[in-house]
């Protein structure tokens, strides 16, 4: 067509303007199976880039291939919300000059507004793509194949990052419509075979958990929102994706249905159980920043009522629109809660990194009420304890904190732990969970952290809240 | 009754989270010859070192006439289990065999008396001799049925209505009644299938268990809800409490509530529906008392 942006993506490099030392941003909706983070730097790798700043909204397991690069001064920074697999590892270890900042999906929305982040070019996933640029994560021929539904962690950087390539691998006749990034935002298209792998991107139907732990957690949990006082005719709610949150939705829909309770908005990342409860009648609108699994993918896609939100409008604490700030009960997990119930959700027990900030410390904060739903135990490794190895969300954003051995309640919130207890539940106090940790487990040793700051963890304010140094063997 | 396996040290450590009435770990079927040794040792440390709160701790042994079941029996009274479960029994004798066994080992540790006995029967020819099982010794606790090997012995197979079972069960409960023991009915494996699972709880509350053996947490809430008395005939068991109370306080022999006489069996019905409300976790043992 006249005025087509497709180049091939040396092309798209080119006319970007991109330099050595600019920063380079990526979205993760195409999670386990994204192909666009890889196939980019590997052609800037090629093309003899140095000292870029990788700025993606999550890394995960599949970008291993990133180590090289960074050993051979491709990327020298990095920003993201969450590292895993082996690149997590390498990066705990001590792989990068520079520390990864790491910021929550709120906090890196602000900072790209703010400018704080300034991207220079956005390379930006997208299931389709028009010729001119407009782009969604939803299928719009029969030619789909990576479909991610909501592109909502994609959409700041589509607005504010100086040069924007969309990398599409179903180009569709323009206009494609209703879009998610705008032509308007768009510099170059890029025609690609694949963009991601559609068996890791998202599961099929809704997985309810067998396991009895995740049931139990799941129980508990729904018994702290039904008792909370929190619970009532248009309330809002937005749940993690672990087992027990996702149990809890079960739980809370029993009573939604008894009670005849509805609630007003789910938020967050939408999975097929909201989906249901909204098909229901149960929940009137889905607010979606990232559409976890096929069946939210396809409801955004057809569903007046389940809107995309980019995430500014998710989460971030500044933007007086964000939606965290309506949120009235959210349910969080946890790698480690303290006593102080501070919340670690990036480094695992041994030190190494293997998580993301995610939406945690926005949602906690926002929400009128948090919960963390976390076992005690994780095989030997005690989730209770007296501090935990990274601040991610500050303990003064946590509610309640529901284990297999009871249920902690914020020495600042007595009115909750009041109506908990009126309702029967057994309220412990968070040191005796973790005593309780410590009697069964033991004492671990000290983790062997060295000198090096790997990583930093900016809050959503922009203010550096703790920092992961490297861990030796 | 929950079935943990004796080679599974994460779910020895989790069993009483869930709040079943009383965890039974396995040494027997569930763990393989090659592994006995190993189990042993982890089923003895988990006693020792486990705080399973007031949950009652059974283990169940190997047969005596194996080379592990004397040593099993060793071990766990040596780490204070509260009762030992006795797979496949058939005669009263193999009580005594046990008891002497544990009466040995208890000598040693000087607490004579401590440890408790329950008999699986799992033949046809443990149900011929149920009622001398059942009060072959002052240690048995209950008796059980091990529905499996005992329809397999009876050349039948289980079905969903359990009617190959039927004779056993009401034989078991009677012989339990006679001795004044307690007793249990078997597990039932389709963890996918709650609803015959719930028809059967239904069907052994009402031939008169006790309670029902079972293999998985998920299985707790069911047994629990059959099992649970109503508020109206809680409400009713407290105030017949309550009038007994009063009444001995005065001293006073006859009781009548509501106007009604109050006789023995009613009142023994009474204590058993505030003991039930008590283990189903619908009544609060301080409100109770």
């Amino acid at each position: 067509m006249r005025n087509s942006k497709v180049v091939s993506l040396e092309e798209a490099i080119r006319k970007s303007g991109l330099k050595d030392g600019m920063t380079i941003s990526f979205h993760h909706h195409f999670r386990g199976g994204d192909k666009v983070v890889n196939l980019v730097v590997d052609q800037l790798a090629r093309m003899g880039f140095k000292n870029l700043h990788l700025a993606a909204s999550s890394l995960s397991d599949v970008h291993s291939p990133l180590i090289e690069h960074i050993r051979n001064g491709v990327i020298t920074k990095i920003s993201t919300s969450g590292l895993r697999g082996e690149l997590a590892n390498e990066i705990s270890h001590g792989l990068m000059k520079e520390p990864v900042v790491f910021r929550s999906h709120g906090g890196r929305g602000s900072a790209i507004a703010s400018g704080v982040l300034h991207i220079d070019v956005a390379f930006l996933g997208a299931s389709s793509c028009d010729e001119l640029g407009n782009a969604s994560g939803c299928p719009r021929s029969e030619n789909a194949k990576s479909i991610c539904g909501s592109l909502g962690y994609a959409l700041p950087d589509a607005r504010y990052a100086d040069h924007v390539v969309v990398i599409t691998d179903d180009l569709v006749a323009y206009p494609n419509v209703p879009k998610s990034i705008s032509a308007s935002d768009v510099e170059s298209v890029v025609v690609v075979d694949s963009v991601g792998d559609s068996s890791k991107i998202s599961s099929g139907a809704i997985r309810d958990s067998k396991n009895p732990r995740d049931i139990l957690l799941a129980k508990q949990a729904a018994k702290v929102i039904i008792n909370s006082g929190y619970f009532k005719d248009g309330f809002s709610i937005q749940t993690g994706t672990g087992g027990a949150s996702l149990a809890a939705v079960k739980y809370i829909r029993e009573s939604m249905v008894e009670k005849g309770i509805k609630a007003s908005f789910a938020l967050g990342g939408i999975t097929a159980h909201m989906v249901k409860l909204h098909q229901e009648g149960l929940i009137g609108k889905l607010i979606d920043v990232q559409s976890f699994d096929k069946v939210a993918a396809e409801s955004i896609a057809s569903d007046q009522t389940h809107q995309e939100v980019s995430s500014v409008e998710y989460a971030s604490a500044e933007h007086t629109g964000s939606a965290v700030h309506a949120l009235d009960i959210v349910i969080l997990s946890a790698l480690e809660v303290d006593v102080n119930f501070n919340v670690n959700v990036l480094v695992g027990s041994d030190g190494i990194i293997r998580g993301a900030v995610g939406g945690h410390p926005d949602t906690a904060e926002d929400s009128a009420l948090s919960i963390i739903v976390c076992p005690l135990l994780r095989g030997r490794i005690p989730c209770v304890v007296p501090k935990v190895t990274t601040l991610i969300t500050p303990g003064k954003s946590v509610d309640v904190v529901v284990t297999e051995y009871g249920i902690a309640v914020n020495p600042a919130r007595p009115e909750i732990a009041g109506r908990l207890a009126e309702a029967g539940l057994k309220i412990v106090d968070i040191n005796d969970l973790a005593a309780k940790a410590k009697s069964i487990i033991g004492e671990p040793d000290p983790l062997p952290f060295g000198n090096k700051v790997v990583g930093i963890v900016v809050d959503r304010h922009g203010d550096v809240l703790d920092e992961i140094r490297n861990i030796e063997d | 009754m929950m079935f943990v396996p004796g080679n599974n040290p994460g779910m020895m450590a989790d069993a009483h989270i869930y709040g079943p009435d009383s965890i039974m770990l396995d040494l027997e079927d569930s763990v393989t010859m090659a592994e006995k040794d190993a189990a042993r040792l982890l089923v003895h440390n988990a006693l020792k070192s486990i705080d399973f709160g007031d949950t009652e701790m059974v283990v169940r042994i190997n047969p005596l006439s194996t080379p592990y079941g004397k040593k099993d029996v060793e071990a766990v009274v040596k780490a204070g289990v509260d009762v030992i479960r006795m797979p496949k029994t058939e005669t009263a004798d193999e009580v005594r065999e046990l008891e002497a066994e544990i009466i040995k080992v208890e000598t040693e540790l000087g607490c004579v008396g401590r440890t408790r006995i329950m008999a699986a029967i799992e033949s046809a020819l443990g149900i011929v001799n149920a009622f001398e099982i059942a009060s072959a010794s002052d240690r048995m606790m209950g008796i059980a049925l091990g529905a499996e090997d005992y329809s397999a012995n009876l050349k039948t197979q289980r079905t969903p209505g359990g009617a190959e079972l039927l004779l056993a069960r009401e034989t078991i409960v009677v012989a339990a009644r006679a001795a004044g023991i307690a007793c249990f009915d078997t597990v039932y494996s389709n963890l996918d299938d709650m609803e015959t699972f719930r028809k059967e709880v239904e069907l052994i509350k009402t031939l008169g268990f006790d309670g029902k053996s079972i293999i998985n947490p998920r299985q707790i809430e069911v047994v629990n809800e059959v099992f649970a008395p109503s508020q109206k005939d809680i409400d009713k068991a407290l105030r017949i409490i309550a009038a007994i109370k009063e009444a001995q306080a005065k001293g006073s022999g006859v009781i009548a509530v509501n106007g009604k006489m109050v006789d023995r069996p009613v009142v023994i019905r009474a204590e058993r529906t505030v003991a039930l409300a008590i283990a189903s976790g619908i009544l609060d043992k301080e409100e109770a008392l």
